[in-house]
């Protein structure tokens, strides 16, 4: 692709791409491919093979694994279900407490933010005569407890409440959702793809009671994830959507991708070694670019709470700028727009209108995701850049013009198309 | 995606942008497009009363790569000609010179549909005298 508009100097000690958009997938670290390599090539056993060595290794490994992703998040190894990511941790989750506590009620409580994975699959349960309550956020992404506490009634049998969405970084209450749930006697599930590793986690202290994780988000490998599922205080019951040889206590049946469950285990392990030093590292990272942008552009909108967020997470909506001019402009830098132009609906970002934002705002969102191996001259670089980026686009932009002019733009009869 | 090489050069080096007089008689403005649809575009010429020939031509857009470079290129082909022959021009000869993939055809629509707003902008305060002092006051409603 030929040159960008921008002049912006690239430091020696930055190499383009550079990627920023580990909300959508991590690079794997590499102890983490490591650790899987030797159970690709020489220990290739099928870990449900239970009469010689080669199955036993394998299972060995498995079980290691398990240990190391219910360490991480305060679980016993009994509890953790392996799946092929966490889509299938979600639809698993939500389906097989539906079609399992059926008798006691048909209602399940989530919010609208959720990721597809959860709207898609209570749309589908709703077909099949459930009721479903979706809740709404507040401006900061945040759903009001007293809005969960009235929508539970003796037909609930559900709550799913992601704990980070990954588009806006924010963090719900999951603790206080527990406790809610728990009080009430009603199950709860968290989408927890996002905040795993990232942030603590404990499912007993916050009263979990099945919880999904993928590997790929905590720089492990694409293809698996797991699902906790609690065995007591309450012992949860959850009806298999995948039949066939029974493994995973019958939950998941397939065979175990052992490379895959070994590389998450790794991940986990590391995550919760390094959690608390990366937290900051990325929290630094984050309020770096944030600073940097508001001291050299105007009307810029942070979109969700920056007091209940995700350390590597920045959503930024550059007002009278479109979101994928900006990345045009920017095409050396791997981030996500909230535009309709981005995406395969040309729908803009229903997270962000769930905000209450309007679709221009959403339109000019960028979301910047910071990880593991970013760093501050990357974070510099991709500020300066944005920043000579967006001034070009807002010359162009006639809102900006008319704003500056003191026009009011929602009183502007604009011809939709 | 990946943009052809014109829509990236009109991108990085838009041609006629800023703005005309709105109030001058031969200025008209086309403001087509919505912020809730991701793109704006105000096209404005300055036309010669005697000749009818588009002398000059600016434009602003709020959009996509392929909505600035389409109004970009509109600006290119409008001026020099008579506005007349301006109307001429069809959206699918800017998807065809621009290379736009079907999802960004709307953005060729949109430009078309700037040429011929700024054009019947014009029209409007140029067909009969007492229309001048009203035109200008819908200018900007495009």
């Amino acid at each position: 692709m030929s040159t960008v508009a921008s002049q912006v100097e690239v430091p020696a000690d930055v190499s383009l791409p550079i990627y920023m958009d580990n909300h959508a997938t991590t690079p794997l670290d590499p102890r983490v491919l490591a650790a899987m390599m030797p159970y690709f090539t020489e220990k290739f056993g099928n870990a449900a093979s239970r009469n010689h060595s080669f199955g036993w290794e394998a299972e060995q490994a498995v079980e290691t694994a398990r240990e190391q992703i219910a360490r991480l998040i305060g679980a016993t190894a009994k509890e953790i279900i392996f799946t092929s990511g966490a889509t299938e941790s979600n639809n698993l989750a939500i389906k097989g407490i539906a079609e399992m506590y059926r008798e006691r009620g048909n209602h399940i409580i989530t919010q609208v933010t959720e990721h597809k994975a959860i709207l898609d699959t209570c749309k589908r349960l709703e077909k099949q005569g459930y009721r479903i309550t979706y809740l709404p956020v507040k401006a900061d992404g945040l759903i009001d407890l007293d809005d969960l506490a009235r929508a539970i009634d003796e037909k609930t049998i559900l709550v799913s409440i992601m704990a980070a969405n990954n588009e806006i970084g924010v963090l719900q209450p999951i603790a206080e959702i527990g406790r809610l749930c728990h009080e009430r006697g009603v199950l709860f599930h968290t989408d927890a793809v996002q905040a795993v590793g990232k942030v603590p986690i404990d499912v007993i202290a916050d009263n979990i009671d099945v919880l999904s994780l993928s590997g790929h988000k905590i720089y492990g490998p694409k293809g698996v994830g797991a699902l906790y599922v609690r065995r007591r205080n309450p012992r949860v019951q959850i009806a298999a959507q995948i039949d066939g040889g029974g493994h995973e206590r019958g939950m998941r049946s397939g065979t175990l991708n052992v490379p895959g469950i070994v590389g998450l285990g790794k991940a986990c392990e590391i995550a919760r070694e390094e959690m608390a030093s990366e937290a900051a590292f990325l929290t630094g990272l984050r309020d770096r670019l944030k600073e940097k942008l508001e001291a050299n552009l105007d009307y810029i909108h942070v979109n969700g709470s920056m007091d209940h967020r995700l350390p590597g997470n920045l959503n930024v909506s550059f007002v009278y700028v479109e979101g994928e001019s900006l990345l045009m402009g920017i095409n050396d830098i791997a981030v996500s727009s909230g535009s309709a132009c981005t995406s395969a609906t040309l729908e803009p970002s229903y997270v962000l209108k769930a905000l209450g934002l309007g679709d221009d705002v959403a339109h000019s969102s960028i979301r910047f995701g910071m990880g593991r191996f970013n760093t501050q001259a990357e974070v510099d670089y991709v500020a300066d850049k944005v920043i000579d980026v967006v001034k070009h686009l807002r010359k162009l932009s006639p809102l900006y013009e008319m704003v500056l002019d003191g026009i009011d733009l929602s009183k502007i009869q604009w011809a939709a198309h | 995606m990946a943009y052809s090489e014109r829509v990236i050069d009109h991108y990085n080096n838009p041609r006629n942008v800023g703005q005309l007089d709105k109030g001058s008689t031969e200025v008209g403005t086309g403001l087509v497009g919505a912020p809730e649809c991701g793109d704006v575009m105000r096209l404005q010429i300055r036309v010669n009363p005697a000749t009818q020939v588009i002398e000059e031509a600016k434009f602003k857009t709020f959009g996509c790569g392929s909505a600035i470079a389409s109004s970009s290129l509109a600006t290119e082909w409008i001026k020099g000609r008579t506005v007349d022959d301006a109307l001429g021009i069809k959206n699918t000869d800017i998807v065809k010179e621009l290379s736009l993939p079907p999802v960004k055809i709307h953005c060729s629509v949109l430009a078309e549909d700037a040429i011929r707003a700024a054009i019947g902008d014009w029209k409007k305060k140029n067909s009969a005298p007492v229309a001048a002092v009203a035109a200008e006051a819908v200018a900007v409603a495009g």
